[in-house]
């Protein structure tokens, strides 16, 4: 069974999704930091690809994604360390890239490639939903693949009940008009989007990021949702690290 | 074969918008509004008006006699150069602000290469009195600080973009970033032919007042509409696509499209996009990029801030693939050489993004009875400071040859 739907079958509240990019800061750091990550009670990783331009991100993924690519951080490698980390970590992981990176790669070489090295899902945030719906649904199911999309304060009534249909990992409920990295406090309007998603009674569980970085907006999303992805704060949190077990260790106890 | 775009945004392989969610509401508005609020006889009145006595067109479409002569045809130069703001820029960002303002937008973003647009959108956004922001790479703020000056001088706050290669790609980044942060109140008024549709097709129709005067002012000269060429530079291409719009379906006009070969196609410090790039995304649109295998983009080098875009609009990548364009490059040398030739003959400077197209015309072997069109796209007083680095590399240059 995908390990995803295990996670969501079996976990209904305050999953937390911990977002990193692959070879930041250093190349070889993914398996230590996913083992870190899964032994401190992480559910659910999410494996940053590292892209020239990264257009939905804020500065400190642009940067962690800079500084891996320096690094000589490419897929190939990164299927690899997925595969290597299988043999001790059972955590659900998805990645996280733009389409290109994929259209590049070539999309059927990519999924099996998830699938052999064990990889759950994908969050592409530029591959429209019609996109998917038309061209790739049968591919990604065929290797066992689960997609997540995002819905945003903008997004329509009507999309969100597209996004619901066709997500099958989780919905990536994007907690502002933004891109990645802020890191104020949750606002009441906010809280009132939050509330008028869960009255929509989605099929497909949801999962709040963007501006998640501390106890308090971690509850906050996992009092509106079944839980939260946090992604820049951590990235912050590894840049100064000596000791990427126990800085990681630390983090998850400020969290929760 | 269809060349305009068709009703999901795409020209044959290439266009459509591929866009992460945070814009999607911003781009639909524009998709389902643009071209209702295009053919309002309230807008084309406003439009026609401010390009008549703002921008001072028509732009003529000037005999270039002595051009003639030397390369022993008929050339024609379409004097974009000529309009406010010394480019054809201009007439994208009139069109855009008055969309903007249609949509009840109150604050501008742009981003800028060698500045022009900046410039163009710094100068509507005063006209209009709304709030200006352009983003520029901080390499290319370096090398265009006469248009940084007057986009200051205009009142808009030009922003370094400080990501990546900190040039026009990047720029283009930051302002798409800035859109996600601000969503309701903000348009973004892209500078070329590139981006998620409808933009190519948006900025496609409000340059194309270059092809449709064209077509009455070469009857005006020659009795006919068609010219047997029609040569643009081409970076993202807007000037091109607005040279081109009203010929596209005119097979007898051959349309040729300038890129920028750097210091040579193949030497790794090129921006010729056809020749070196691959089917891609960027910036939310498919099209011809240069990037890695990895799919890395990859920062392309020209001598002109307005050509070293490592994308080239989607339908340029339609026409060129399907062998509707006819494509040459032109080397930083070889720019440099035909801005020095331009001036030197017909009393012009052309801007250093301009003066590739004009490199293309030793390459093309015209006839004598062939008649040209060269879009002259902008003025060169932004790029003097090359020029003069470059006569003075070129002491032999200082005279006229003549």
């Amino acid at each position: 069974m995908n390990r995803l739907e295990s996670l969501f079958s079996n976990k209904y509240k305050e999953i937390l999704n911990v977002y990193f990019t692959a070879g930041h800061p250093t190349k070889d750091a993914t398996q230590d930091i996913i083992y870190a990550l899964e032994q401190n009670g992480v559910d659910l990783i999410e494996v940053g690809i590292p892209y020239s331009d990264p257009m939905a991100d804020g500065e400190t993924i642009q940067k962690s994604s800079a500084i891996a690519l320096s690094n000589g951080m490419n897929l190939s490698l990164l299927f690899q360390q997925v595969k290597d980390s299988r043999r001790r970590s059972n955590v659900p992981i998805v990645l996280m890239g733009y389409y290109n990176q994929m259209l590049q790669f070539g999309i059927e070489k990519f999924l099996k490639q998830c699938q052999l090295s064990g990889v759950d899902g994908l969050i592409i945030p530029d591959l429209p939903m019609s996109i998917y719906k038309n061209e790739y649904i049968d591919l990604f199911d065929k290797y066992d693949v689960k997609i997540s999309f995002l819905i945003t304060p903008e997004t329509s009534d009507e999309r969100i009940r597209l996004a619901d249909e066709l997500s099958n990992g989780f919905i990536y409920v994007v907690s502002k008009s933004s891109i990645t990295g802020t890191s104020s406090n949750i606002d009441d309007a906010q809280k009132h989007y939050f509330e008028r998603i869960e009255k929509m009674k989605l099929n497909t569980p949801r999962l709040i990021g963007f501006g998640i970085h501390d106890k308090k907006t971690y509850q906050t999303a996992c009092n509106h949702s079944q839980g939260a992805i946090i992604g820049s704060a951590f990235i912050r949190t590894l840049n100064g690290s000596s000791d990427i077990s126990k800085t990681i260790s630390e983090f998850i106890n400020r969290i929760r | 074969m269809k060349y305009q775009v068709d009703e999901l945004g795409f020209y044959g392989d290439f266009g459509g918008a591929f866009i992460p969610e945070m814009l999607h509401s911003n781009i639909e508005t524009l998709k389902s509004e643009y071209k209702k609020i295009i053919a309002e006889a309230s807008f084309k009145e406003e439009f026609n008006s401010l390009l008549k006595d703002y921008v001072g067109r028509p732009s003529p479409l000037y005999f270039a006699k002595r051009l003639s002569e030397k390369y022993n045809t008929k050339i024609y130069l379409k004097r974009e150069d000529l309009n406010h703001t010394g480019a054809h820029k201009i007439n994208n960002t009139i069109g855009q602000i008055l969309l903007a303002k249609r949509l009840g937008k109150k604050r501008i973003i742009a981003e800028t290469g060698a500045g022009q647009h900046g410039v163009a959108t710094a100068t509507v956004c005063a006209l209009m009195g709304l709030e200006c922001i352009v983003y520029m790479g901080k390499v290319d703020i370096g090398r265009q600080a006469p248009n940084v000056a007057r986009m200051k001088m205009l009142g808009a706050e030009v922003r370094p973009a400080l990501s990546g290669s900190q040039t026009l790609k990047d720029a283009t980044n930051e302002a798409i970033r800035d859109w996600i942060n601000n969503p309701s109140n903000t348009h973004y008024i892209i500078g070329s032919v590139v981006g998620p549709h409808p933009y190519p097709d948006m900025v496609a129709r409000f340059q194309s007042v270059i092809s449709e005067e064209m077509k009455w002012q070469l009857k005006e000269h020659e009795g006919r509409e068609n010219p047997n060429y029609i040569v643009a530079c081409v970076g993202g291409g807007s000037n091109a696509a607005g040279a081109f719009y009203h010929y596209l379906d005119d097979l007898d006009v051959k349309i040729v499209a300038v890129e920028a070969a750097g210091k040579g196609v193949n030497s790794g410090e090129s921006a010729a996009t056809s020749v070196l790039g691959t089917i891609g995304i960027i910036h939310g649109s498919k099209t011809l990029l240069m990037q890695t295998e990895d799919g890395q983009i990859i920062e392309p080098y020209s001598i002109s801030a307005g050509l070293d875009y490592p994308g080239i609009g989607p339908q340029h990548a339609h026409l060129i693939s399907s062998g509707r364009a006819i494509v040459y490059h032109a080397s930083d040398e070889e720019a440099l050489a035909a801005a020095l030739e331009l001036s030197r003959i017909e009393g012009i400077i052309p801007a250093l993004e301009t003066a590739h197209a004009f490199a293309a015309l030793n390459k093309m072997h015209l006839k004598k009875e062939d008649i040209t069109i060269m879009c002259l796209s902008g003025r060169g007083d932004k790029d003097l400071s090359t020029f003069t680095a470059y006569l003075d590399k070129n002491p032999g240059q200082h005279k006229s040859d003549h």
